[in-house]
């Protein structure tokens, strides 16, 4: 029987009262959105918050709307309320297709947008698929709140800059015009974290890829991102040229971990395959042709 | 701390550890044995309970975090003294071996039902694909779903007019 360590409980009725919490108990509380990922870590004695600040009751947090060319999404948002979101799949088709591949439908009823991004697993689809989108979050403290790219939100493996007096309000999204995007994993089982998996989201200015992000997850990619790759294909034709360009690239600049998921050279020749469908399903998207 | 759960329509109030979850909270404190205990990972999903409505992993969730909501275990699906059209359909389709992953099948599926009254068998293997079935029965239990979909509960009347 997994049990977590001895811990108080706290919940809070607002940003406001979560971030006073946090200030009162010190380093050691903890926020808890889903509990997903971070009771598995207490269960197993990985995580031995002294407090728990549960934020579930913050129900301003789950919001999805649109605010000067921005998609915005609350952090408390679930996973299966994205999926099922219509205003994000007319945006960015890229998390709908990352959404349906992360775990199983009674754990996205429980997990958070922002708990999956603070958690800042390796293998993480969602810190991919925003970093893909060079989404930002904001992130609040009693000094006020700055807005820091989730490229630059993961310092490490499950370390992120967010202090421990602050918390993850929301995750923005730029909405361009003339951009497609899509998500590609391969797991070995439904449900599964990702042996490799790619995200790419494209500008297309006639035919020519005028900007481009790919994210990429559980293959070691420095903050979940192919910025080789992008520089590379960045203002090159959209062709099967630019694809195994990236494709290559992106294989060369990753370095995945050999574990029970399979060995390093295979995950490597694994992400370039999946950067080239995710890349060639974004195009496609791009100019309207269906994927 | 105490907490008050409203637990199929009745309300428990208690005092627990902040640790304790919700499963056992259900299991040992409430004595609701039909809420199973399995992977103890948020993986097989034999744990499953409706809470406000939507299912979800009872070894993954603080009974601290319950209180204040209301949980739906199987013990709660029959209502008047008979079973939930899901629970005639496990029986009616032979949807059960061992009957260990039962509670939480059944469970997920009446909220699939619920959002869904007539799901095709991909959503339906879609919805349960975080329940797992060690006898590897799927395709009765798909056929239970099925049969619990084609066989509505008919409101009774007093129910319409309460409502």
């Amino acid at each position: 029987m997994q049990v977590p360590a001895q811990f108080e409980y706290e919940r809070a009725s607002s940003v406001d009262d979560a971030i006073a919490l946090l200030e009162r108990h010190g380093e050691e509380a903890r926020l808890i959105a889903g509990g997903h990922s971070l009771l598995p870590l207490m269960k197993l004695r990985l995580a031995s918050p002294e407090v728990l600040v549960d934020i579930n009751d913050l129900t301003d947090l789950q919001r999805i709307w649109v605010e000067s060319d921005q998609l915005r999404i609350g952090a408390m948002v679930r996973h299966a309320d994205l999926l099922a979101s219509a205003v994000v799949g007319e945006h960015y088709r890229i998390l709908h297709d990352a959404e349906r591949v992360i775990a199983d439908p009674v754990v996205r009823n429980r997990g958070t947008i922002g708990g999956s991004l603070c958690h800042a697993d390796p293998a993480e689809d969602l810190s991919a698929a925003l970093a893909a989108i060079r989404a930002e979050v904001v992130i609040k403290s009693s000094s006020g709140e700055r807005v820091v790219p989730v490229r630059e939100l993961c310092i490490g493996p499950f370390e992120t800059v967010v202090g421990p007096a602050e918390i993850v309000t929301e995750v923005r999204l730029p909405i361009r015009p003339g951009t497609g995007s899509a998500y590609s994993k391969v797991e070995r089982r439904a449900g599964d974290y990702a042996v490799a998996a790619a995200g790419a989201v494209v500008t297309l200015d006639g035919d020519m890829i005028s900007e481009v992000g790919l994210g990429l997850a559980a293959v070691g990619a420095p903050r979940f991102v192919a910025s080789r790759a992008e520089d590379a294909v960045r203002g090159r034709r959209a062709d099967d040229e630019a694809l195994g360009m990236a494709a290559q690239i992106a294989a060369d600049e990753c370095e995945p971990p050999t574990d029970q998921r399979g060995p390093s050279d295979y995950k490597r020749a694994l992400a370039g395959e999946l950067v080239k469908r995710a890349l060639r399903t974004a195009i496609a998207r791009c100019r309207g042709e269906e994927a | 701390m105490q907490v008050t759960v409203k637990v199929n329509g009745e309300e428990y109030t208690g005092e627990i550890e902040p640790r304790l979850l919700l499963v056992h909270f259900l299991r040992d404190e409430l004595g609701l044995t039909g809420t199973h205990w399995g992977c103890d990972t948020s993986n097989c999903g034999v744990c499953v309970v409706q809470v406000d409505g939507t299912p979800v992993k009872s070894c993954t969730m603080l009974a601290a975090m319950a209180s204040g909501h209301e949980v739906l275990t199987v013990e709660g699906l029959e209502q008047n003294g008979e079973l939930d059209p899901i629970q005639q359909g496990f029986m009616t389709e032979h949807g059960l071996q061992c009957g260990f992953c039962t509670p939480g099948m059944m469970l997920t599926a009446r909220w699939l039902l619920d959002a869904n009254p007539n799901p095709s068998d991909a959503e339906i293997r879609e919805a349960i694909s975080g329940n797992l079935c060690r006898c590897t029965g799927y395709e009765n239990i798909v056929r239970a779903i099925h049969w619990a979909a084609d066989h509505p509960r008919v409101a009774e009347p007093e129910e319409v007019a309460a409502s």
